[in-house]
């Protein structure tokens, strides 16, 4: 039984200029204990997707399909429920970096707050306690309770928001961006921590990162989107290394292993920018910056097609598989 | 990598930082004190050569329109014949000395003010109060439900009494409310603070002397809410658009709760902040309002030194105004402060 | 690529010189900043309010002679209610309030505007010099600034006013020289963002002087802010006339809005009820301010999206 499934969803903002898909049928899903990667450019659609595990979205979205969180459907759930569900069940990592926080606050306060709401009969002392232990378990000192964001470093920033994530003991985390804005350094520990996480609690993990080689050193499957939908997923090795969709290629090759020679030889680069999503091309939406577009291209929307070869890895691709046998999102 | 180890990991990656709290605010204070000293310091220099290095003879500033007796005139000449450092250095020791008397009441300028003090506080504080309590919440309701029908009234009506001159509205409530035009009653008296012959003390005076501020006072409260009222929206609007509320709404908070623990109180700081700069305001609103209302407070007082001239008032107002100005500019500061640690820093 | 094409096999004769290039994009964001503009509803009205006033202005000779204004010329009742002759009532004197309003209008547009120029000019001067000189020069420019915005804005228009004498240039110059502050603070906040920008510091290594950088770079990301806040100044500006004239400090020898409103009071028009009198000036100041604040504001979003 999966932790979370998510099942066709659909993301359409409504604006001014008219409606704007942000996800277009997206099907995903994480196990307990495991970890899957989301990867893409901004405008993917990625973010988005981030949030409606929540059901966090924009009221002007209109959203279709389901989330289901432990088999239930986050986006009928009633607020009620869905209230007691936020943050117990699942988490989201924001990013740190940005103003996740609230600057006039201490940071143990915004770390309890869930804790707090989730759990009225609590003592101060016994939430204290509880952020203190949060805190080390991500690395931080106890006393860092005391502080205000703006105190803090990006890395401390980013373990704050893991800790808080952590508060009222969800089974899934989704990890938005967690590395964006962070140095090298700061990253790899992040990122062992996220592992840690996972290993050691048994929670299912969602990251989500425009950086594949993040994804592909963390999570167990990746899952690549590209103007809204997933055009590529997999285990995280064969992703990253036996790309099958001309885009998958193209990301991995612009974050090239260092000391892998294959890398050396990889097409660098993709022309063009990521459309924007009120004005998607025809057919396949990735044909006009494809280097292996074909006539068909223009007019036939792709779906996942498995890969003959590799169990479990799909492609939305015209080149892979044969035709007609089309798998079901 | 063990817990130890990303311990030690983590205290290279960055410093503990101390607790700023106490200290902090301390120290900033002292700062901001020190600042505002030396503000009045320049304010006394600058009072003090305003009336000095403007053009024409100084004694027929003093006297214009005035006809002093010999004896002030001489005692004029012969202060003002000083060296002007002397001139400036008594005058640092001790800006509040009477030096020249007010020309039109012939009394020493500190002794007069000191008469008109008090009904200038009493109109000034009431309607401060009320109009910052009244915007802010009609800034909260607004900005919460942007763009409903409470929002687009109140910030029209807002505007188009921020475009107001306080004292034409003050003359527009007086000619409906108290000489009564059409239909409406005169039931309001026209101006000053009581009713001559009554107790000031007794219970029908104290009546009596709050059926005459109420004019003046609603005139400067509606004269200051709209400011307050438009900043105070613009300030919650803007902060909703923080990613903090989404991280608070994710943690399972109902949206009430979201923006009573968080929008609110941070978008309530420039707003509160504002009410004390707006101090300068405030007092020029007085001037006018005041004369319109004949309230016998400083600035109806002003007006009165105004159609004198009565440089040396004039003079003596000017600091006071000042120097109020720049403390209620030191307690914005300190207020900031203690409010939003990033200040302290 | 043959060595004649431009970039990319664009032909030659297409290829356009750096100036023009920036003037073709000069017109291409003021046509974008315009589209955005035309749909403000409430700053489409301010502009059409304010044309209104500026036409009743300029034609004020045409529709009222002078001589309307000369109190030894007034034929009219005193205080007298609207009639047919006199649509809005007559004054103390048995002027036309009509006949003084408009003419009151071009005193006030003209001294707020003229004060504006003065006040944004100084303002702008001291804020960009603030922003940009560090140390020495620009510590006391921003120290200056501070200091100015401390004195309350009335009392030194007064005691200006009082020692200079009442005249419209007077009051032009007191206003400007007492408003400048606030615009120096919100310049030099914005040259302080700009200047932090990284392309700034590579003029500077390319060589690019003080006043390159400043006239060729913050300049041109200031003017915008500086555009929005100048229409609310002036708002502000004629505020401040108003109140000048209320006080008596105004031009003695000409009509406007506020020195009619201190005729009214002065002659016991409320309390002779005469509403005809005091209701146009205020209702014209209310109009011109809010038009003006309403353009500022629409300016203001269409600068910064997010608050649209």
């Amino acid at each position: 039984m999966s932790l979370l499934r998510i099942e066709d969803l659909s993301v359409t903002y409504r604006t001014s200029e008219g409606d704007v898909p942000a996800v277009r049928g997206v099907s995903l899903e994480v196990e307990a204990g495991t970890s899957l990667g989301v990867a893409g450019e901004s405008g993917s659609g990625k973010s988005t997707l981030a949030g409606t595990v929540l059901r966090l979205t924009p009221k002007t979205a209109a959203v279709t399909g389901r989330v289901l969180l432990d088999d239930e459907d986050v986006l009928s759930m009633s607020f009620g429920r869905l209230r007691a569900v936020r943050w117990s069940s699942a988490s989201i990592v924001f990013q740190g970096a940005l103003h996740s926080l609230n600057p006039l606050q201490r940071v143990g306060r915004q770390i309890g707050e869930p804790i707090r709401l989730h759990d009225p009969t609590l003592t101060r002392r016994g939430v204290d306690r509880r952020v203190g232990g949060l805190l080390s378990d991500v690395g931080l000192s106890a006393r860092l309770a005391q502080s205000y964001p703006h105190q803090l470093s990006g890395g401390q920033k980013q373990r704050v928001m893991i800790a808080m994530a952590l508060g009222c003991g969800p089974q899934l985390i989704v990890a938005d961006e967690p590395t964006t804005a962070l140095d090298v350094m700061v990253q790899a520990q992040v990122l062992d921590l996220l592992t840690a996480l996972v290993r050691d609690l048994g929670v299912g993990l969602v990251v989500i990162s425009h950086d594949l080689s993040v994804l592909a050193t963390t999570c167990d499957r990746v899952a690549v989107m590209y103007a809204g939908r997933v055009v590529e997923q997999g285990r995280a090795e064969d992703v990253l290394h036996r790309a099958r969709h001309p885009y998958t290629r193209a990301l991995s090759a612009a974050f090239p292993t260092i000391g892998d020679p294959a890398a050396r030889f990889a097409p660098r680069g993709l022309p063009g920018d990521p459309p924007w999503p009120g004005d998607l091309p025809s057919g396949c939406p990735f044909h006009p910056r494809c280097a292996e577009a074909e006539d068909r291209c223009r007019t036939e929307d792709v779906r996942l097609r498995s890969a003959p070869d590799v169990p479990g890895q799909q492609a939305a691709c015209v080149h892979v598989g044969a035709p007609g046998r089309e798998v079901a999102p | 990598m063990s817990s130890t180890q990303e311990a030690a990991l983590a205290s290279a990656d960055h410093p503990t930082p101390r607790r700023y709290a106490g200290g902090g605010l301390g120290t900033y204070v002292v700062r901001r004190v020190l600042s505002a000293a030396a503000t009045m310091l320049f304010v006394l220099v600058f009072n003090f050569f305003l009336f000095r290095l403007l053009p024409g003879d100084p004694i027929s500033l003093y006297t214009r329109g005035r006809n002093m007796d010999q004896e002030q005139l001489r005692e004029l000449r012969r202060e003002l014949d000083q060296p002007m450092l002397t001139q400036f250095v008594d005058y640092l020791t001790n800006p509040f000395s009477s030096g020249v008397d007010s020309t039109q009441f012939s009394r020493p300028v500190w002794d007069v003010i000191g008469d008109y003090v008090w009904p200038t506080v009493i109109l000034l504080s009431t309607a401060t109060i009320l109009s910052a309590v009244i915007g802010i919440a009609i800034g909260i309701r607004g900005g919460w439900s942007r763009g409903g029908t409470f929002d687009r009234v109140s910030t029209g009506t807002s505007l188009t009494l921020y475009a107001m001159p306080e004292f034409w509205l003050g003359m527009v409530l007086l000619i409906l409310l108290s000489t009564g035009v059409g239909p409406l009653p005169g039931m309001f008296p026209s101006g000053g603070t009581i009713t001559p012959g009554v107790d000031k003390w007794s219970l029908d005076g104290i009546l009596d002397q709050l059926w005459h501020l109420f004019l003046p006072a609603l005139t400067l409260t509606l004269a200051y809410l709209a400011e307050y009222a438009l900043v105070m929206r613009s300030s919650l609007v803007d902060e909703l658009r923080q990613d903090y509320l989404t991280t608070a709404r994710a943690k399972g908070m109902r949206e009430k709760l979201v923006r009573r623990r968080h929008a609110v109180p941070n978008a309530l700081l420039p707003t509160v902040t504002l009410v004390f700069l707006n101090i300068g305001f405030v007092v020029s609103g007085a001037i006018t309002v005041e004369t319109v209302y004949s309230w016998p407070g400083l600035g109806l007082l002003s007006y009165q030194a105004i159609r004198g001239p009565d440089i040396p008032l004039l003079q003596a107002i000017f600091l006071l105004f000042s120097i109020s100005v720049v403390v209620a500019n030191l307690v914005a500061d300190v207020v900031v402060a203690a409010v939003d640690p990033r200040v302290r820093a | 690529m043959t060595p004649d094409a431009g970039p990319a096999g664009v032909p030659a004769a297409a290829v356009r010189s750096p100036r023009a290039l920036r003037r073709a994009r000069q017109r291409a964001s003021v046509r974008r900043f315009w589209a955005t503009y035309r749909r403000q509803r409430a700053g489409m009205a301010g502009l059409a309010l304010l044309g209104l006033f500026l036409v009743a202005a300029l034609a004020a000779p045409l529709l009222f002679s002078a001589d309307e204004l000369e109190v030894t010329k007034a034929t009219g009742e005193v205080l007298a209610p609207p009639s047919k002759g006199y649509p809005l009532g007559t004054d103390e004197a048995g002027r036309s309030v009509l006949a003084l309003v408009v003419w009151g209008t071009r005193v006030s547009l003209l001294v707020g505007v003229a004060a504006t120029v003065i006040s944004m000019t100084i303002g702008t001067l001291v804020g960009i010099g603030s922003g940009h000189f560090g140390g020495w020069a620009g510590g006391i420019l921003e120290r200056l600034t501070d200091w100015f915005l401390v004195i309350p804005f009335l009392p030194l228009a007064i005691v200006l006013a009082t020692v200079l004498g009442s005249s419209l240039l007077n009051i032009i110059v007191v206003i400007g020289v007492t408003s400048w502050p606030g615009t120096a603070r919100l310049v030099r906040a914005q040259t302080l963002a700009v200047e932090s920008r990284p392309y700034l510091e590579r003029a500077r290594v390319l060589g690019g002087g003080h006043w390159h950088q400043m006239t060729r770079h913050v300049l041109p990301n200031v003017m915008p802010l500086v555009l929005a806040n100048t229409t609310l100044t002036v708002a502000i500006a004629i505020l401040s006339e108003t109140t000048l004239s209320f006080l008596g400090l105004g031009d003695p020898f000409r009509v406007s809005w506020g020195s009619m409103l201190d005729n009214a009071f002065a002659a016991g028009a409320i309390s002779a009820g005469a509403w005809w009198y005091l209701l146009p000036p205020g209702l014209c100041v209310v109009a011109v301010v809010l038009a003006f604040t309403l353009v500022g504001r629409a300016l203001e979003n269409v600068l910064d999206p997010g608050r649209r």
